[in-house]
Order: C-alpha cells, then structure tokens, then sequence
C-alpha cells in the first residue's frame, strides 16, 4: 500500500465528505507520544423516570471535568437531567459472545417469562 | 475495562468469522468486544477517524464568519453550528476508541499528514454567503452520506451517526434561511449568494467522492454492511433533492448539463474536475496548509493545559488518599 491516496477507494460515507480509505494509515497498533488523559464513560438520563443509558465515552483529567465535558458534549439540547461518568478502567464487563455460558442460565428458563402459562381465555385482567 | 474469562475454551478463527458474517447477514450489529477481521476494524478505524477529523477542521472556515457575523441572532446560531461540529468529531472518535487505537493517536496521524479530512474544508469563505450556501449545500451533502450510516453495521458509528444526524437538519435549515433572507434584500445581496453557490457547488458534488467505477473498495464496504450507497448513489439523490431547492431561492446551479431526465426519473448533470479533488486531497488545495497549520497550533498551544490538568488531578488524588 502506497503513502498517498491514489483516487481509487474513496468513500462518500466520510460524512462532510469522501474521505480515502487506500493510501492512509488505520492508527491501529501504534501507541502515542503524549500521556492522553484518562477515558470516561458517560451515562445520562434522558428524563425523570427513565434510566441512565450509555451515550458515549470522553477524555477527562479528572471526575470533575468529565462531568463538565459530558454536559457540553452530551447534552446540549436538553437531552439529559441527571449524568454519570465513570472511568472505562474501572468497569468489568461479561465476554462479549451473546452465545456465551455467561448467559446460558437464563436461556433454559422459559418459566420465568409470563408467556409460558397457559391462562384460559375468557378470564379477565390476566 | 477488564474482560471476565468465562468462556472455557477459544473457538477457531473460521468458527468467529462464520459467526462475524452471520451478524452481518441478519443485518444484526457488530459491538465492541465482538470478533472481527481485521480488515474490517482497520476500514472502520480509517472512515471513523477521517470523519472525525473532517467534523473538527470544518469548524475553520464558519469559525472565520463568527466574530463578523452580521447580528447578535446569527452570531449565536453560528456559534451553536461550530460548536456542534466539535461535538460531532468528539462523537466519532468515541467511536473509533472502540475499535482499539485512541483520540490522541489518531490527532498525531492527521497532524502528521497520515490521515486525511474531506476536501471541502480547504475551500476559503470568502463571503458572509458561504455561511449560508455550506449551512445549505455541504451540510445538505453531509446528511446525504449520515442518514445511511445511521444503519451501519458497526454499532458505535451508527450511534454516533444518529445523534449527528438530529443535529445536522438544524445545519441546514439555519443556512437555507440565511440565504432566503440575503435573497430578499438588495441586488448585491442576491449577488452575493449566487456568487457563493457558484464557487461551492461543484465542491460539493465531490463530498460524495470519485465515481463508482473507480472505487473498487465500495463492493467489500459494502458487503461488509459499512457502506449501504454507492458515492453516484448519493450524488444523485443530492443532486436530485438541491435543484428544487436552488429554484426556491432563485439561484442557478452552474452547470450546463444540469437537466431533467424524464427516462430516468432523475436529473442529469456534468462531473466535477476530479483534478482539482485529488489535488486537494495530496495537500495542494487552497486552504489546506492554513487548515492544518491552524489545527497545528491549536494542538501545541493547548498542550500545556492538558499537562496542567493532569498534574492537577494527580495531586488532588495525593491530597485524598
Ligand atoms: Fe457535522
Ligand atoms: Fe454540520
């Protein structure tokens, strides 16, 4: 692969316009000079009574400023009442396979759904 | 953030890949943590990041208009426009982290030359009409290629691609409305928007990039559900939706060959001069040094405080612990 784009392997879906995708470097694997302030996961709360949902992720020196961030990036058109942020290094996470035994449990569990229970069908309010 | 190893044993590559292609074949989402070719991760890593970078020097040329913009109203909507388009390329490279490189890599391969932004950022705005016609037309061409990423196969970009896309409809109604206004005023006024849509229409047919048949990358973009349009798709349906809209201002759109194809159902229309598009993208646009040594020096001028910050926090966790 050559250094400079050749005109051939432009996409259009670059947004504000084609962006190559031949003749320029992907940035994978290659680690930077700078120490990058830590990364932050945002969660915000759409409106009272609804749950926080992850909405992103943002750089922040500390808790504080990833709060601040987060109201500016995040939610500049009322989307949000309440914001979580916390660092991406302090979350665990399951293994990311839908199929994985981590889940299996729930699988053979069909009695847990309300689905399961056959109700005859003149009974009323059920 | 820490991966649990529950799974007892590792499955082999052809078993990933077969289950990879079979969540793009039910139009299902790739996550983060999910298996993926590699060569999958490395186009997305390329579009994601070029788009972000795209997002964060388009705030250049409007940015120019701020402090001259002509009343308090249009001085706070540009504000708010800019300041979205920062937010957008903070959106898209959350997105590209997912994929494993970080925001600060990415910075250090547009400032050395390694990546690229769109090419339509390195045409200067000369007049405060450009204002209005890139609100209007590149934003309009913006739209055209984010509505379909919204159905990307990677979940992150389609994400990000939402919440730009909401904002994104507000870009081009406040510049359409700007140019109504200038074509209500005095002749000069009217000359000056048909003057600005002249300089960036052609500009903005090449947003959507070279033709299809040279662009043999779109075919595996597509296949692998990154892509859903080809670039002449895209232009069309631009072109198709700007010609109603040019007639509603009362400007002309100048190209000669612009014509109704009643077979088609389309319009016909000339090519841009793809010279002058790839000369720009090699570096040799109008603006392009002025754009990166702007963001050169945003980049260094800024580096002290993201220093100061961090010895900051650090000390605040000292006084704490
Ligand atoms: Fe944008
Ligand atoms: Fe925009």
């Amino acid at each position: 692969m050559s250094d400079e784009p050749t005109g051939r392997g432009f996409t259009a879906e670059g947004g504000h316009g084609a962006v190559p995708l031949e003749g320029v470097a992907s940035g994978v694997g290659i680690a930077p000079v700078e120490r990058e302030w830590p990364l932050y996961e945002v969660f915000v709360r759409g409106k009272r009574g609804l749950n926080h949902v992850h909405v992103g992720s943002l750089h922040a020196a500390d808790d504080r400023m990833a709060l601040l961030h987060a109201r500016d990036v995040y939610t500049r058109r009322n989307e949000g009442v309440s914001i979580w942020v916390v660092r991406a290094d302090a979350i665990t996470a399951s293994s990311p396979d839908e199929k994985d035994p981590m889940f299996a449990p729930s699988g053979d569990k069909v009695y847990r759904h309300p689905t399961f229970y056959d109700i005859p069908a003149d009974v009323p309010h059920m | 953030m820490t991966l649990t190893e529950t799974a007892p044993d590792r499955e082999s590559d052809e078993a990933l890949e077969r289950r990879f292609e079979a969540t793009i074949a039910r139009n299902d989402r790739i996550e983060p943590r999910d298996w993926m070719p590699e060569g999958y991760r490395r186009t997305l890593v390329r579009q994601i990041a070029q788009h972000a970078h795209s997002e964060i020097i388009g705030m250049q040329p409007e940015g120019n208009w701020i402090a001259r913009a002509p009343s308090l109203r249009r001085k706070a909507i540009l504000l708010a426009k800019v300041q979205d388009e920062a937010g957008h390329g903070l959106y898209l490279y959350s997105a590209a982290e997912t994929l494993g490189v970080s925001r600060l890599e990415l910075t250090e391969l547009l400032l050395a030359g390694k990546q690229k932004y769109s090419s339509i950022f390195n045409y200067p705005t000369l007049s405060y009409a450009d204002v209005g016609t890139i609100g209007w037309l590149v934003d309009g061409a913006a739209i055209c290629n984010q509505v379909p990423l919204c159905r990307t196969s990677y979940g992150p970009y389609g994400r990000a691609m939402i919440r730009v896309c909401k904002e994104e409809s507000f870009h081009q109604r406040q510049g359409y409305e700007l140019l109504t206004t200038m074509m209500r005023g005095t002749d000069e006024q009217r000359a000056m928007v048909q003057e600005s849509v002249d300089r960036f229409w052609w500009p903005a047919l090449m947003m959507f990039g070279p033709p299809d048949a040279d662009s043999p990358n779109t075919a595996q973009s597509m296949a692998w559900g990154i892509k859903r349009n080809t670039n002449d798709e895209l232009r069309q349906k631009f072109v198709d939706m700007s010609v109603p809209q040019a007639k509603a201002l009362g400007v002309t759109l100048p190209d000669p060959e612009l014509v109704w194809n009643e077979e088609r159902g389309h319009h016909d229309f000339g090519q841009p001069d793809w010279e002058e598009f790839m000369e720009g993208v090699r570096g040799n646009g109008p603006c392009n040094a002025q754009r990166m040594e702007h963001r050169r020096r945003a980049h260094e001028d800024g580096a002290w405080v993201r220093e100061a910050a961090m010895a900051y926090a650090s000390r605040q966790d000292g006084a704490t612990a």
